[in-house]
């Protein structure tokens, strides 16, 4: 939360500044679980397009929340489309957003899978420590939504206030089991992945949109078109995501 | 209930080296300049700090440091009343008095501690805190407190030097009543010569950790042994080998003084007995110097002038005599000293 | 006088704008709230509860340290210290490599007795007295340098033991250190963040104190933000009201 801070306070006071003469400088708002896929996209743009991007990536809810209080951003990549709205009816996005990836949700266990977990079910056992992200983070919601889709009540040990944070705890073998994404488990070598029935599971849609506040509406675009080109829905894929 | 000490303590570069043997109910003062190491040796007796050699109370060895053994302060029964009262803010005038009968555990501390308050006259006091007493007060309530617990040695540290002159000589004599009572070994330490007179019946002179001297204040005043005694009696202090009918100081110059006897002597000159000239005198005195006067001052209807020469001397003379003599500071001058005024005792 | 003012300013704005833009119709709801009141109550249990902790660890750790001399006190100082240096974050990840279930002194804690520390209230109480004691101990010790040693040696004198010394003497002198120390830790402790995430987790009831409470409504339910966030000024106020006399010295 400190870093996000930072990130805004560097991200307000950068705009324009410090960026090598014929370079353009954005700055991209993305949900945490993008971090690897955007991160590589942005070494792609450096390379292609000459633009130097700077991403603030941290849970959806705190990006809106900063967006509403007039952050200054340039794209804004949601974990849902609930954010996304919230940010649209503010007026701040310019034209409609589009969906770029989707994710689906499963179940983070230690490497190994030492409690032997082999669905949603199994997360009721008794004296298993399950960790979830906090209703308002999108996960969160998302997870709350496949428990009642499986009519399953857990009462997990912490919400946490962002995706990774349930990731590490599992990681570090504070909790047996969590909800992340598949992305998540996708990109770390740290924890193994249990899926989640089909029936049970829930689509998560990521919407990206342009600012209309923003002072590179060209290289803005360029950034959206790219993460929808092939190449940009590559990354997404190799990062975990399934691509639109 | 005797107290025998040999106390060794080294702290930092001074080094104190004391032996002390005091009668019961013998009331007894450490008389020296400032870091002579009165206070160090008050502390040592009190435990406070560790010493090399032995302190025996009462027959019981409370300290030897060739045995190990060392009785802690809490369990010495000896009592300190530090200079600036140091009573306990926090607590009142009463609780502050019952505060060591209350360590030893006795159910009517507070009874005992109002009886002392009210033969010291001060049971009015006895909820006042500590901060709303007068300086003499607090001296008075500290010195209470320490007596309510009836200790064997009583160790005083400058007890007066913290009060306005005004009142020191009403508390001193107030202190000289109360101590007049106290049984035990009194232990008084000052650098003032009217309290250690007032208040003890001997003197002990300490001077860079060593004795000096030691006896009644008359015979310590009449032979000073060190400059600190000398100044104390107002007294000119020569120091060096006697040869017979003249004494041989450091310097080279000779004092002519009868039965000057021999080896290591002290001869002391009376101010008073020291005559000045303008020019070289002719007459009896064997001891005639020329000089050059360093400063004057003045004490009442007395002048003191302060001369150097071979022998350097302390004169004291009238104001008359300085205006005839038109005497001034840088001035050549000459001294003159009857043999007989010199006054010469074993070193 | 200029750049006091500038000070004095920045402190008052943001205070001024949580008052200004407050919500104060909702205000009412805002607080009796069933989740304002369960984080509000487990702030003030685990402040409370991490300030007696303090008290009970600290006074004992100022003595030492008071009375060390040299490396070995120099050493001592820089490792109680350390918690108000560290980012809270940090702190809160060095407790779980200590006390959770694959820590240092944690591991054994779970093998041997089946018992976990992270997630449970005692976790959000280690987290906070972790960060707040450091504030206890410096002012104690501070005391306890001020105070002047012949009192206790008065004491002893008097022939009162380590004991009576202790509790009648050196401790009635030192009650405005440990007063004004005790306040600054439980302040600190009430505002505990980043530690207690880390450490303790984030469930409403178990381990999510007010500062938790504030940054998840941030987001859905901001009127509830502000409202909490104003009680917690409110207290806060009403102690450093209190105390001005402390900070301004008096004995």
């Amino acid at each position: 939360m400190i870093l996000a801070t930072a990130m805004v306070l560097c991200a307000c006071g950068g705009q324009g500044s410090g960026s090598l003469p014929g370079e353009s400088d954005i700055t991209v708002f993305a949900a945490a679980s993008l971090q690897q896929a955007f991160d590589k996209v942005g070494a792609r743009l450096k390379t292609t397009n000459n633009t130097k991007t700077t991403f603030n990536y941290a849970g959806t809810q705190t990006l809106t929340a900063q967006l509403q209080q007039g952050a200054q951003a340039d794209v804004f990549a949601s974990a849902d489309i609930a954010h996304m709205n919230t940010v649209e009816g503010a007026g701040l996005i310019a034209g409609p957003s589009k969906i770029f990836a989707q994710n689906w949700l499963e179940i983070v266990v230690a490497k190994g899978n030492p409690k032997g977990i082999n669905g949603l079910s199994d997360l009721t056992r008794s004296g298993l420590v399950v960790v979830l992200a906090d209703p308002s983070v999108p996960a969160g919601k998302y997870a709350q939504q496949a428990l009642s889709k499986a009519h399953i009540t857990v009462r997990p040990a912490s919400l946490e206030l962002q995706v990774s944070g349930v990731l590490s705890k599992v990681a570090l073998g504070e909790a047996d089991a969590g909800i992340v994404y598949a992305s998540d488990i996708f990109t770390s070598t740290r924890v193994d992945g249990v899926p989640i029935a089909v029936d049970q599971n829930v689509i998560a849609d990521y919407p990206i949109g342009a600012l209309k506040h923003s002072a590179h509406a060209a290289e803005a675009r360029g950034f959206i078109d790219f993460v929808l080109s092939p190449e940009g829905q590559g990354i997404l894929k190799s990062s975990g995501f399934l691509g639109v | 209930m005797s107290l025998n000490a040999r106390v060794k303590v080294r702290h930092n570069d001074f080094v104190l080296d004391v032996e002390l043997d005091i009668d019961p109910g013998e009331s007894v003062a450490i008389l020296g300049p400032n870091g002579a190491g009165k206070t160090t040796l008050l502390r040592a007796l009190s435990g406070l700090i560790k010493v090399v050699g032995r302190v025996e109370l009462a027959g019981e060895v409370l300290e030897d440091s060739a045995t190990g053994l060392r009785v802690p302060t809490e369990e010495r029964h000896v009592g300190l009343v530090f200079q600036d009262h140091v009573l306990f803010p926090h607590l009142n005038v009463l609780d502050n008095v019952a505060f060591g009968l209350q360590a030893q555990h006795r159910p009517d501390a507070k009874r005992i501690a109002r009886g002392w308050l009210e033969r010291a006259g001060l049971a009015e006091k006895a909820s006042a805190m500590p901060r709303e007493l007068s300086g003499g007060q607090a001296q008075r309530v500290a010195l209470l407190r320490t007596l309510a617990t009836e200790p064997r040695l009583l160790l005083l540290d400058e007890p007066l030097s913290a009060l306005d002159v005004t009142i020191r000589a009403v508390v001193r004599r107030e202190l000289s009543r109360q101590l007049a009572s106290f049984g035990g070994v009194r232990l008084i330490v000052t650098h003032d010569p009217l309290d250690a007179i007032t208040l003890a019946d001997r003197l002990v002179v300490l001077e860079n950790g060593h004795v000096v001297q030691s006896g009644t204040p008359d015979e310590v005043t009449a032979r000073p042994r060190s400059r600190f005694v000398a100044d104390l009696a107002g007294v000119n202090l020569l120091r060096g080998k006697g040869r017979g009918d003249h004494v041989e100081l450091m310097s080279g110059a000779s004092v002519a003084a009868p039965d000057a006897g021999a080896g290591d002597v002290f001869a002391v000159i009376h101010p008073r007995a020291v005559a000045l000239y303008l020019s070289r005198p002719e007459g009896t005195p064997r001891n005639v110097w020329q000089g050059q006067v360093e400063d004057i001052d003045l004490h009442g209807e007395r002048v003191r002038v302060r001369v150097k020469s071979p022998v350097s001397l302390v004169a004291e003379v009238t104001p008359a005599a300085v205006r005839e003599l038109r005497l001034h500071a840088g001035g050549a001058v000459w001294m003159a000293v009857k043999a007989t005024e010199v006054s010469v005792y074993p070193a | 006088m200029a750049l006091a003012g500038l000070g004095l300013l920045f402190f008052l704005l943001p205070l001024a704008g949580l008052i200004v833009r407050a919500p104060w119709d909702q205000a009412l709801a805002g607080i009796t709230a069933p989740e304002t009141a369960t984080a509000l109550g487990l702030s003030l249990f685990c402040s409370l509860a991490a300030t007696a902790a303090a008290l009970g660890l600290g006074i004992p750790l100022a003595l030492v340290l008071s009375r060390t001399t040299g490396n070995v006190r120099s050493v001592m100082r820089a490792l109680t210290t350390l918690p108000m240096v560290l980012p809270p974050v940090v702190g809160g990840v060095a407790l779980l490599l200590a006390f959770g279930r694959r820590g240092l002194v944690g591991s054994f804690l779970y093998q041997a007795f089946g018992v976990q520390l992270p997630f449970t209230t005692a976790a959000a109480v280690m987290a906070e007295t972790f960060v707040a004691m450091p504030f206890l101990v410096i002012a104690v010790e501070g005391g306890l340098r001020s105070l002047d040693p012949r009192y206790e040696e008065a004491a002893r004198a008097l022939g009162a033991r380590g004991w009576m010394v202790f509790a009648r003497v050196t401790l009635p002198l030192l009650r405005p250190a440990i007063f004004s120390g005790a306040v600054l830790c439980w302040a600190r402790a009430l505002g505990e963040f980043g530690a207690t995430i880390t450490f303790a987790g984030n469930f409403p009831g178990t381990t999510q104190t007010v500062p938790l409470a504030v940054y998840i409504a941030l987001e859905t339910r901001p009127e509830s933000a502000i409202v909490l966030s104003l009680i917690l000024l409110a207290v806060s106020l009403a102690v450093l009201v209190g105390m001005r006399d402390q900070w301004l010295g008096e004995p």
